[in-house]
């Protein structure tokens, strides 16, 4: 196996990030072939390094050897690249500046230090924290979940009829209910019913029922994060 | 070309995000209405168009909102499509819009903590920018954008646009808080950059003057140094403060 990447397309990944899933998603929903690589985060390959040495973090796609970083850029790289089949963004200019709202606030909620909350972040308070101070970041989590399900209304996906990319910034983190449920007091299907019919609906589709792990699997990830942290 | 009417602009002077769609509509030649905006004190107009985050800028066309600069920048490219901002090429698109994103995640930010702090917390500030600006001057010099005038290639594109609607916060700040920001000699290809971009005719109609930046920041510093020494109490006061900084220097406005 070549240790560069200079042949096709290759994914450095993490089986449970969701980042990495979007970019999984985009990648089926297009039918484009690829190759998969796990990543051991306490272990970075020389690749990664190399592939992405801003941020040293996956996922990265490498297409005939040139690096694409960061997972809404790689949904984004991957709807222009083959732009004739299944595509993420609408036509419309005004309804993709919609869609791109809508993907950067889920981002938002990921990625850059608060305010305002973060829904990776937040969601990993809700196993972080005790008491008053999960408390407060579950009522949070919820308030960002209502304001993604108001968006939602009762459309299909984000989109309207078509799948698209801000069903592919959040269906991954879907995957973590369970897991925030079990560790906070919290029942999405009260707080969020349409967001979690929205939820199945995605995962009815192949490409994200592939590329999203159990959600056990991701609580026992989580127990063992419990574990490293030394939390309960 | 649409009528000035069908555009308009809710944005603040001393505001990078907004000089960036100021300066992105004039490259394209369209013309448009501003509104400036209260950043403490947001008009209903602003509240109505940008619910979620209450800031500025918004473009408004055909009376439809699009908010978040580089959504904005974006939209006017996909909707105007002469003088294109974007390059063409998906790979080129997708690093632009890596590098706007560490514009807005992470330089910015740093950029903003030099002028919001002092002491130990500036040094680390400070450090904080050069190690970014390091970052920006490998890929300038021997990446992907080796050899080229500007981010956009001959001419200015997305990301000169985005970088450059605040990187006069730099020279602003070296001058307020009295320390070294882009010094030509380790930074010799953003200097060059820099410079070049701020000669752009377009990009001269759209900053502000920089003796008024320079009494603004003194101003909103002056402020904070007095809220700090316990001469003021007023939280709305910090608020404002807090808020009218973050506005004009860091990635969370729009």
């Amino acid at each position: 196996m070549a240790e560069g990447a200079s042949e096709g397309l290759v994914l450095l990944d993490f089986w449970v990030s969701p980042f990495g899933q979007r970019c999984r998603i985009a990648l089926a929903e297009k039918g484009v072939e690829y190759e998969y690589r796990e990543e051991n985060l306490r272990d970075k390959s020389p690749l990664l390094l190399k592939s992405n040495p801003v941020h040293k973090k996956i996922p990265v796609l490498i297409d005939h050897g040139k690096p694409v970083c960061e997972s809404l850029n790689i949904v984004q790289y991957i709807d222009e690249k083959w732009p004739d089949r299944a595509p993420l963004l609408p036509a419309d200019p005004y309804a993709r500046a919609e869609a791109r709202f809508w993907a950067d606030l889920v981002e938002k909620k990921v990625c850059i230090p608060p305010p305002p909350p973060r829904m990776y972040e937040s969601g990993t308070k809700l196993w972080k924290l005790k008491g008053e101070a999960q408390e407060e970041a579950t009522k949070e989590f919820i308030e960002m979940l209502k304001l993604l399900e108001g968006e939602l209304g009762d459309k299909k996906y984000f989109g309207g009829e078509m799948f698209g990319l801000v069903d592919i910034a959040l269906i991954p983190f879907t995957a973590w209910f369970y897991s925030y449920e079990a560790c906070a007091k919290l029942s999405t299907e009260k707080e969020v019913p349409k967001l979690v019919a929205w939820g199945k609906r995605c995962r009815e589709r192949e490409s994200v029922s592939k590329s999203l792990p159990d959600p056990l699997k991701v609580y026992e990830f989580v127990c063992f994060l419990k574990k490293v942290y030394g939390i309960e | 070309m649409d009528p000035p009417s069908s555009l308009k602009l809710l944005g603040s002077w001393a505001d990078s995000h907004t000089h960036r769609v100021q300066l992105a509509l004039k490259l394209k030649g369209l013309g448009f209405e501003y509104q400036e905006e209260d950043v403490i004190n947001p008009s209903p107009a602003l509240l109505l168009h940008n619910p979620v985050y209450k800031k500025v800028p918004v473009l408004l066309h055909n009376d439809r909102p699009v908010v978040e600069s580089v959504v904005i920048l974006q939209y006017i490219d996909e909707t105007w499509a002469d003088n294109p901002i974007m390059p063409a090429d998906p790979f080129d698109r997708a690093l632009a819009r890596f590098w706007c994103h560490f514009a807005e995640d992470k330089l910015a930010p740093a950029v903003g903590a030099v002028f919001s702090s002092s002491g130990e917390g500036q040094k680390a500030a400070v450090d904080q920018v050069h190690d970014n600006l390091k970052l920006l001057e490998r890929e300038l010099r021997d990446g992907e954008f080796k050899g080229k005038r500007f981010f956009g290639g001959d001419k200015i594109g997305l990301l000169d646009i985005v970088l450059g609607c605040g990187s006069y916060w730099l020279a602003v700040f070296e001058e307020v808080m009295e320390v070294k920001l882009v010094d030509p000699g380790t930074f010799p290809a953003f200097h060059a950059w820099l410079k070049d971009f701020e000669e752009q005719n377009e990009v001269k109609e759209t900053i502000p003057a920089i003796d008024k930046l320079l009494e603004y920041a003194r101003g909103i510093r002056q402020m904070m140094l007095s809220l700090s020494n316990g001469t003021s109490t007023t939280a709305p006061a910090t608020a404002g403060t807090t808020s009218a900084i973050n506005v004009t220097v860091d990635g969370s406005s729009g």
